[in-house]
């Protein structure tokens, strides 16, 4: 059966599999925007993905998981920011806090080329009325409960999912 | 160029993609049909994805111009 109503609106369907700020940021982004033109929009998050729907975000990134990264800084002199930092793996993999200090600043980086936040995006979704499915098998598997996510949320498998992007015009894994 | 004038104005500046979409397809939203939008960016990816947002939504781009050092807008709500 394909769209039963031709004059439906387009439908985007997506899969936010991962849950780093780098990465949480394209299903959000696509999903607001898609929803901005009109369109039917529908999220599966699913493995670590998952994480993006819990109130509180706390997405990070790790150089070490991204070797392309830019390594820049947010502030200082003009020269200075365009400066990509040649921080070698083996310290971006084992001292301590260097995560936390590159998420610190990739959030400044955003802020400051006007970005909008994770919460900001997933809030605008929400408004938009983007269907947000948690997935029920990695609830399971990692150990969490209906109410460790957002209210404004479903859950569902992967036919929910499967059944919503049958009738999308773009589907899209993240 | 004749003179468009707007009913509302939406200043966009210091956003980027897709702010820019998305205060716009809300401020459409709370306009009459007829009405036109101004909207301001200097986001460089705002004057393609106006045309495309235009295109899907059916609300027409009345203009798209750079003024200033910013990309400005002219939008018609049609339905």
């Amino acid at each position: 059966m394909s769209k039963s109503d031709p004059n439906a609106p387009k439908r985007l369907a997506l899969i936010a599999s991962k849950g780093t700020l780098d990465w949480a940021y394209p299903p959000f982004i696509l999903a607001s925007a898609g929803a901005a033109m009109g369109w039917e929009v529908g999220v599966f998050f699913t493995f670590y993905g998952l994480t993006l729907l819990k109130p509180k975000l706390t997405a990070a990134v790790t150089p070490m998981g991204n070797p392309a990264m830019p390594m820049k800084m947010p502030f200082g002199p003009d020269g200075f920011q365009a400066i990509n930092w040649p921080i070698p793996q083996l310290l971006t993999s084992n001292v301590p806090g260097f995560n936390a200090l590159a998420t610190t600043l990739m959030k400044q980086t955003f802020e400051n080329k006007g970005v909008a936040t994770i919460e900001q995006l997933r809030d605008t979704c929400v408004e938009m009325d983007v269907r947000l499915i948690g997935c029920q098998m990695t609830m399971d598997v990692f150990g969490f409960k209906r109410e460790d996510f957002i209210k404004e949320c479903e859950i569902g498998g992967a036919a929910t999912f499967l059944e919503y992007a049958a009738d999308a015009d773009v589907q899209l894994f993240v | 160029m004749d003179v468009i004038k707007e009913d509302q104005v939406l200043d966009c500046s210091g956003m980027l993609c897709p702010m820019p979409v998305v205060k716009t397809s809300k401020a459409i939203k709370t306009m009459e049909v007829g009405q036109v939008l101004k909207m301001v960016a200097t986001d460089p990816g705002a004057p393609p994805d106006m045309e495309a947002w235009s295109r899907q939504t059916g609300n027409e781009l009345l203009r798209s111009m750079q003024e200033d050092g910013k990309f400005v807008f002219f939008i018609r709500r049609t339905k």
